[in-house]
């Protein structure tokens, strides 16, 4: 009924995409929530991409950047003495990349949120980087960086487009639950595209509604 | 320039202009006092290290906190400083003791907790430790605020407007309490005001800034009533400024004879003008003096002049005047009497009535640019 392999490593895919997007949506965050950089709009623009590019574009290009003839790919070759594509960690690295509006637009928001004064009487106050970072922003940012968490969490699960062009479909190595639904489905196997689906949307449901649950505690921290 | 306290040199064309020089001894309270857009908050943020102007110097205690020639700029962090800012900026999630904890990380933990709960008490909050800062009155906050920029033993204490965002109630009790502190305060304190009344109730002295510039700073009831210029004396709310010649000087009896509309005037003696030099001359509303009824006036006949009320305006407890002098065509004189003088003589618009100018309050400053619009409405007075 459930291809349990595939359910397995869309799990490890999504969390490991999450633990990377963590830190670096909180350092991309804070920098385009307070700073001013010419080029700034470029920059956001271009980490706002895969919200509008079909996901097959994006794979396209990231399987020739990331390909065996490319400087990318030659140089992992070299190293690891393996291909990047078509393998987890070029699923992997796809993962983060389409999922960087997703982990970063939520975090600069909520850093966004915090007011400059704050953080002024925080250094004032004498707290260090790291202390005001740790005992007032992200404290201040944590409903906006949890709804990024479980966002980023639950469009891995369900990403197909970039996930076939990258990782192609290979049994343990990339093929997601998501892949392993169309899969059944080409094999006549309603039942478990079925179930699967359902389980999908189970959890998708779960993430968006805790994300909606943190906004509305964030709102709840300003007004009380 | 004072070896101990904070020194304060800031240059710099843009964003901002700047042109400042302060110095605020320690113990002593100095207010920074401007119009909104003056530069009175950018000072305070280089002061703090929030912000750094393209070229200066600032010591506190001897130590160089910024020198753009050494190439020193230290963080707010290591300048040891203690802001309150215009809206508090209490940490929203901590309660108010957490509040002030996280100013004292120098501190032992154990001995941190007794020493916050300390400074709440000192500051009237005992009761409200855990209290947050959403669930704190404007002046509570401005307490907590006030208490977590004490709390980390500044040599310096900047407050960035901290009495605009409450009511004048709160106000009045924040200025006696921040009075009362101020005798145990040994380090200088910087207020930035565009209030005059607050820096003349709580300044020892202050600062007048106009375009990023100090203008001129002293004791506030001595820039109030002699301003260096007209510019100041704008700024200081002066609104009596008129033209005069300087007739002469007369050394002996302690005054200068001047000419204005015709009629010679006594003023307290300021030989630093020229004979036949035209000046400008200006008067607090203080030495401005209308006979009480019955009663001789203040300073016998001396500057004694005669004119007619244009316009009464009552405002709270007292009374503006303006008074026109010789006719209505030229810039009246403003007077404010008591509410209850007013009522008493009955006076009203229309009604012609005699005053004196104080000698003594009579300040003369240089007659300023008369080709500048800022002085086109004294240029026939």
């Amino acid at each position: 009924m459930m291809d349990w392999s595939a359910f397995a490593l869309s799990l490890k895919l999504a969390t490991w995409t999450m633990i990377i997007l963590f830190p670096m949506g909180i350092w991309l965050g804070r920098l385009l929530a307070w700073r001013h950089f010419p080029g700034k709009a470029l920059l956001e623009g271009i980490l706002a991409l895969p919200l509008v590019l079909p996901p097959t574009v994006l794979g396209y290009y990231l399987l020739v950047a990331l390909g065996g003839v490319s400087p990318i790919g030659r140089l992992y070759q070299d190293i690891l003495g393996r291909q990047l594509v078509f393998s987890f960690e070029g699923l992997l690295l796809a993962s983060v990349l389409f999922n960087l509006p997703f982990a970063i637009q939520p975090m600069q928001r909520a850093f966004e949120s915090i007011s400059p004064e704050v953080r002024e009487a925080a250094a004032c106050s004498g707290l260090s980087r790291w202390r005001s970072l740790w005992r007032i922003e992200l404290p201040l940012a944590w409903p906006g960086i949890l709804s990024a968490l479980v966002l980023t969490f639950a469009h891995t699960l369900g990403e197909f487009g970039v996930v076939l062009m990258v990782g192609g479909n290979i049994p343990g190595e990339t093929r997601t639950i998501a892949i392993s639904i169309y899969d059944k489905v080409q094999g006549f196997e309603f039942a478990a595209a079925g179930f699967m689906s359902a389980v999908l949307l189970v959890i998708s449901l779960l993430a968006i509604s805790i994300s909606f649950l943190s906004i509305r505690s964030r709102a709840r921290l300003r007004h009380a | 320039m004072h070896e101990e306290g904070l020194n304060v040199c800031l240059r710099q064309s843009a964003p901002i202009a700047l042109d400042a020089e302060l110095s605020c001894a320690r113990g002593e309270l100095l207010a920074l006092v401007g119009p909104s857009g003056s530069g009175k908050t950018s000072i305070l943020r280089s002061i703090a290290g929030l912000m750094e102007a393209k070229e200066g110097r600032i010591v506190c205690d001897g130590a160089v906190w910024f020198d753009s020639h050494g190439d020193v700029n230290l963080t707010p962090q290591h300048r040891r400083v203690g802001v309150v800012f215009q809206h508090f900026a209490l940490f929203p999630h901590l309660s108010a003791l957490e509040n002030i904890m996280e100013a004292m990380l120098e501190i032992p933990r154990p001995q941190r907790k007794l020493r916050a709960q300390d400074w709440l008490n000192r500051l009237h909050l005992q009761g409200l430790e855990s209290r947050k800062s959403a669930q704190l009155s404007g002046g509570q906050q401005q307490r907590v605020a006030l208490a977590r920029a004490l709390a980390r033993e500044p040599r310096a204490l900047l407050l960035d407007e901290p009495f605009s965002a409450v009511d004048r109630t709160t106000r009045e009790t924040l200025f006696e309490e921040l009075a009362g502190l101020r005798r145990e305060l040994s380090m200088p304190v910087v207020l930035v005001t565009h209030d005059l009344d607050e820096a003349l109730l709580l300044a020892d002295r202050m600062t007048i800034l106009a375009q990023g510039k100090t203008l001129q700073s002293g004791a506030p009831f001595d820039v109030v009533t002699r301003p260096d210029t007209m510019e100041v004396a704008r700024l200081v709310g002066q609104k009596n400024l008129f033209r005069a010649g300087i007739v002469e000087h007369l050394p002996e009896l302690g005054i200068t004879i001047i000419e204005w509309r015709k009629r010679r005037l006594q003023a307290r003696l300021q030989t630093e003008f020229a004979p036949r030099s035209q000046v400008t001359w200006t008067i607090p509303r203080s030495h401005l003096v209308l006979p009480s009824a019955g009663q001789p006036p203040r300073g016998g006949n001396v500057n004694k002049v005669r004119g007619r009320i244009s316009a009464l305006i009552r405002l709270g407890e007292t009374a503006a005047l303006s008074v026109d002098v010789d006719g209505a065509g030229r810039p009246p004189v403003f007077i404010s009497v008591p509410l209850h003088m007013a009522l008493d003589d009955r006076l009203s618009a229309g009604m012609d009535i005699d005053f004196s100018f104080l000698p003594e309050g009579i300040h003369l400053m240089p007659a300023g640019r008369s080709a500048a619009g800022t002085i086109r409405e004294i240029s026939e007075g």
